[in-house]
């Protein structure tokens, strides 16, 4: 038995890599190693800023032999036979190989080589170059002079050393290889600040640890983050405060640093009257570190202190270190108090948005009113062929009174939020905080006394951003949320500006993608197609007006066309939405056959419920046999319709010979009668579940009744019934599409 | 080292001290290159330099407008016009983290008593279609450089791949110098009478010029100029190309400038808040194509070298 220690030393990785690469290290390598016939006791991963390291205890030290037998002919085969066989297994003659007695099949040859078993150093030798080599970081680099060869090797940043020991209790041993010219050894190296550049001696993993924590190095992340996160609280305890915790910024600053050192600064008081969120966002996302509540403090309050993270310890006990956040962050917070004044005044010279503010309704003594006529008024382009983002404003609003009674809003409440929606466009906060969008718009209508769901819609509108984010649920926020992507897609369309293989450089994937959750999380009829019409009404004037601002005369011409085919263009866009809606269920794991077989309508609702109600059902014994028998219907149509076979248009009862044609043309009445309403409801599942009691009437019909009877109007009818019987069924899917199991 | 050169009291200084360090190093020290440029990486020594297989050392300051960054002089830590101090080592060398952390030893930045991280900051410039990864480099959480290993500009692959250093020397300055606010960096070192501050030599231009970004530019001017700008390129470009396959590209340089134009009147034009994000992208598009479309006639020069042709030296 023998352990396995490996260290990737390199230049520091981003934090939010560090753990999943570890693992990703361990699954490698322990797959690696039991693909080729290794074992081992148990295996531990360690990560820092700049190393992922690897321990496997109790490995063993070769893989043991294996056998492989090859089966040959029979005794009896021809000479041929057998002589290709001694050669396929490189034998000398066939006398080498073994007779098996088989009394079913008969007397056969048979090989047995042995494959040795290999050294574990081997094994490793082989298996960790090519690990490192195609490791899946999510972002890889090259450097250095090997660059300017194909094929250099790729890491996070650039790798710097790789110590590559195995061990037993007496014995060290480098296990030797070399990759991208980095050759495997025995050392490594310290705290980048806390400890010289020298290099480091391992002898095995206690020694290693050992070692590290000299060189000021602690290995285990598990370990920093507790140090941080109990000093943290110590160090609040002592002032009175309590640590606002935030798991991603704890796991991220875990990730920043080799040798935690907990510390506190401060800002001025002054700056508290900034709202907390940004306080919150500054501190965080710039500057890594928490932020505290007064002890006891129950109000949605921050106090004046932060915690910080160092990497260092110093001989000052981090004064000038703390002394340094703090002045950042009094730089940071200055600059974002200044914009939330600024944004509270009136704007000057209020007469020039009077057009602005009888165009949208504003109320000028308003801030967030005066911003949205300021923006109208700056004529800002939205897109060249698309007007301005104050003409944009007008068609959201326009299309979201629209929406608002689809999804149970209050019109008004729409109206207000939708021309308020881009009004913090034009505050000062958000030019200096543009993620912030949205969420300031929303601040500042509380502020000026906004309908709580208008507030609420302002920053809402923008979501969902991404495949991740959340659906708001307010529908005043819904409307407006669909409205501006419809507006959004729509435009792109008629202008032809659409997304073509990798270029999608508007993100209209994820708008339509957007379209897609919201429409899906709500449980009414959304005729999308409705909608995307309406939209087109709205913005062909305002194109119409930019034809003399386009490039070239061409352009215009281009345009005119474009306009004459709007059902085309409405068409390829709603294919363009079955197409996301396609990718989007298939990453919920939606069954692809069954997504192709579902009918394609402007309802993604009823697409969505109908396809995940299907496989519900085909997943049931009686749904996988109602399918197979909906198959053979179905072949034996489109048999007959290849045969050109007439095929009644309706069914004829007295044409009826046999009793199993009358009982299956009244089971499927009965059917019939009872899922036409729910579907309309769209309840699929109980719809689909009311099929099976067809099964027993089609398989009798097929085992009775011959179809094809020599009475030509006798056959037109029996087919008629099976017709019939189809079309039921392709209101659900078109189930020959869908793979059954046998 | 005298005073007025000491990088504690000195801008000029820490400034002669980084030249000094990477003319040690080997680096080509530069001057600012002549155009209006929006940071040390659109000077040709690095963006068209750092293209092709020849080795490169090169150090400059650059002056860098960001016309949106103005604050009429009001901000303490925001200009519209400041300096970078910008190294490019092609390829990159493997102890480069070690090169950089030596020279903020040099203008007496003491690593263990400052917290110095790198944190990861893939830097991407979408007009120069460049990118690469690396980090910010914080002293005590303030980003004092910014740290990449090229991966790719001009839309094309970085082969070998350089390191670039770029280092906001106001920051480092006002950090070293204790002061809370650019405008009180002493920038020549003096004391009493002779002290000639940032204020001194800038605030007027930043209220000036903030009121021009701002409020004076005009924008149907700057359209006009766009096109202009990125007409002129292509045509050079155009007019510049090799009459033979192997023969070189005989006008790469100029052309580059009028992209770099382009991509000074796109920022005046966002400064004055005409543009909407989308509207944004389309102008981003047209600059990187023009950035796309100069480095690939840079390859076919004797600096890109990637002739097959003999170099004639």
């Amino acid at each position: 038995m023998a352990d396995l220690l490996l260290e990737l030393l390199s230049e520091e990785i981003p934090a939010r890599m560090q753990y999943q690469a570890a693992s990703t290290l361990r699954r490698l390598v322990t797959d690696r190693l039991g693909n080729a016939g290794l074992t081992y006791e148990d295996v531990h991963v360690y990560w820092t800023p700049r190393r992922l390291t690897l321990y496997l205890r109790g490995l063993t030290i070769r893989s043991s032999d294996i056998y492989e037998k090859r089966k040959g002919p029979s005794v009896n085969a021809p000479q041929s036979a057998i002589a290709g066989f001694v050669r396929s297994a490189k034998l000398d003659d066939i006398s080498q190989a073994d007779i098996v007695h088989d009394p079913v099949r008969g007397d056969y040859y048979i090989t047995r080589t042995a494959k040795r078993g290999r050294s574990a150093q081997m094994i490793i030798a082989e298996a960790i170059p090519d690990i490192i080599r195609h490791f899946p970081w999510p972002k890889s680099m090259r450097w250095g002079m090997s660059s300017l060869y194909p094929g250099s090797l790729r890491w996070v940043r650039p790798l710097h050393s790789i110590l590559c020991l195995l061990t037993t209790d007496t014995d060290s041993e480098v296990i030797d290889f070399e990759v991208g010219g980095i050759h495997s050894d025995n050392i490594t190296y310290g705290h980048r600040f806390m400890c010289n550049r020298n290099p480091i001696v391992i002898h095995n993993f206690a020694d290693y640890t050992e070692k590290l924590e000299q060189a000021k190095v602690v290995l285990d992340a598990e370990r920093r983050r507790n140090i941080i996160l109990t000093d943290a609280q110590n160090l609040c305890v002592s002032h009175g405060l309590e640590l606002i915790s935030n798991n991603e910024l704890v796991e991220e600053v875990t990730g920043l640093v080799e040798w935690p050192v907990v510390l506190i600064g401060q800002f001025d008081e002054q700056f508290l009257i900034i709202p907390p969120e940004i306080i919150r966002r500054t501190i965080h996302a710039h500057q890594k570190c928490f932020v505290t509540r007064k002890r006891g403090d129950t109000r949605d309050a921050l106090s004046n202190h932060f915690i910080l993270i160092s990497n260092i310890e110093t001989k000052d006990n981090g004064k000038e270190i703390a002394a340094g956040y703090s002045k950042v962050i009094r730089a940071r917070l200055s600059d974002a108090l200044y914009f939330w004044h600024k944004d509270l005044v009136s704007l000057p010279k209020l007469d020039r948005y009077i057009a602005a503010s009888e165009k949208f309704g504003l109320d000028l003594k308003k801030p967030l009113d005066q911003r949205m006529a300021h923006l109208d008024h700056l004529n800002v382009a939205f897109h060249a062929k698309l007007g301005t983002q104050g003409e944009q404003v007008a068609r959201i609003a326009a299309l979201s009174v629209k929406i608002a009674p689809i999804v149970g809003a209050n019109p008004t409440f729409v109206y207000r939020a939708a021309t308020l929606a881009k009004a913090d466009l034009q505050t000062e906060i958000i030019s200096e905080f543009p993620e912030l969008q949205g969420h300031m718009g929303h601040q500042y209508a509380i502020l000026q006394g906004e309908n709580a769901s208008v507030s609420l819609a302002i920053e809402e509108h923008y979501q969902p951003k991404g495949p991740t984010d959340s659906v708001p649920r307010n529908p005043v926020s819904i409307a407006v949320a669909l409205a501006d992507k419809i507006d959004t897609l729509v435009g792109f369309w008629m202008i032809d500006e659409k997304p073509t293989g990798s270029k999608d450089p508007y993100a209209l994937r994820r708008i339509a993608l957007g379209i897609i959750r919201l429409v899906l999380s709500q449980n009414c009829k959304i005729h999308l197609m409705y909608l995307l019409r309406e939209a087109s009404h709205l913005l062909s004037y305002d194109i119409s007006k930019y034809q003399d601002a386009a490039y070239n005369k061409k352009a215009v011409e281009d345009q005119e066309a474009l306009f004459t085919d709007i059902d085309l263009i409405l068409d390829d866009l709603l294919a363009f939405f079955h197409e996301r809606l396609r990718v989007y269920l298939r990453d919920h794991g939606v069954r692809h056959d069954v997504i192709e077989a579902v009918p394609r309508t402007d309802d993604l609702v009823q697409m969505t419920r109908c396809a995940e109600a299907l496989i519900a059902f085909i997943n049931t014994d009686d749904g996988n046999k109602l399918l197979n028998s909906i198959k053979r219907v179905i072949s034996m149509l489109d048999m007959e319709t290849k045969k050109n076979t007439i095929i009644a248009a309706t069914i004829d009862q007295t044409r009826f010979r046999e009793k199993e044609e009358v009982i299956l043309n009244e089971a499927i009445s009965k059917v019939e009668k009872k899922i036409t309403p729910l579907i309309r409801e769209y309840r699929f599942t109980p719809a689909l579940f009311s099929l099976p009691i067809l099964i027993d009437s089609i398989d009798a019909f097929f085992k009775k009744v011959l179809v094809n009877d020599a009475n030509m109007l006798i056959r037109a009818n029996r087919l008629a019934v099976l017709d019939r019987l189809y079309n039921l069924i392709s209101q659900f899917a078109d189930f020959k599409k869908i793979t059954s199991k046998k | 080292m005298p005073e007025y050169l000491n990088p504690n009291c000195s801008f000029q200084g820490l400034i002669l001290i980084l030249q000094n360090y990477w003319a040690k190093y080997g680096c080509v020290i530069l001057q600012p290159y002549d155009m209006e440029v929006g940071a040390g990486t659109f000077h040709p020594a690095t963006t068209l330099r750092s293209l092709g297989p020849r080795p490169w050392k090169v150090a400059y300051v650059q002056p860098s407008r960001r016309p949106g960054d103005g604050r009429y002089g009001k901000n303490p830590n925001r200009l519209q016009h400041y300096y970078q101090f910008q190294v490019l080592l092609k390829p990159s060398p493997s102890d480069i983290q070690e090169l950089y952390l030596d020279s903020l030893k040099a203008i007496g930045l003491d690593s263990s008593l400052h917290d110095i991280r790198f944190v990861e900051d893939d830097w991407e410039s979408p007009t120069l279609g460049a990118c690469g990864l690396g980090w910010e480099c914080w002293c005590d959480s303030m980003e004092v450089s910014q740290f990449t290993y090229f991966q790719q500009v001009c839309g094309i692959e970085c082969t070998p791949v350089s390191g670039e250093i770029t280092y906001g020397i106001e920051r480092l300055a006002m950090y070293l110098q204790g002061v809370d606010s650019i405008y009180d960096i002493n920038f020549n070192g003096r004391v009493g009478k002779e002290r000639i501050t940032y204020a001194d030599i800038f605030l007027q231009a930043e209220q000036e010029y903030s009121l021009f970004n701002f409020e004076l530019a005009d924008t149907s001017l700057l359209y006009r100029h766009f096109i202009d700008a990125e007409r002129e390129c292509i045509a050079i470009l155009a007019a510049g190309m090799p009459p033979k396959t192997g023969d070189f590209h005989r006008c790469v340089l100029p052309a580059y400038d009028q992209c770099i134009k382009a991509s000074h009147i796109f920022n005046l034009l966002q400064t004055r808040g005409v543009l909407s994000v989308t509207e944004r992208q389309s102008y981003i598009l047209r600059v990187r194509s023009l950035a796309r479309r100069c480095g690939d006639a840079f390859l076919l020069t004797d600096a890109g070298c990637i002739c097959s042709k003999e170099r004639s030296r």
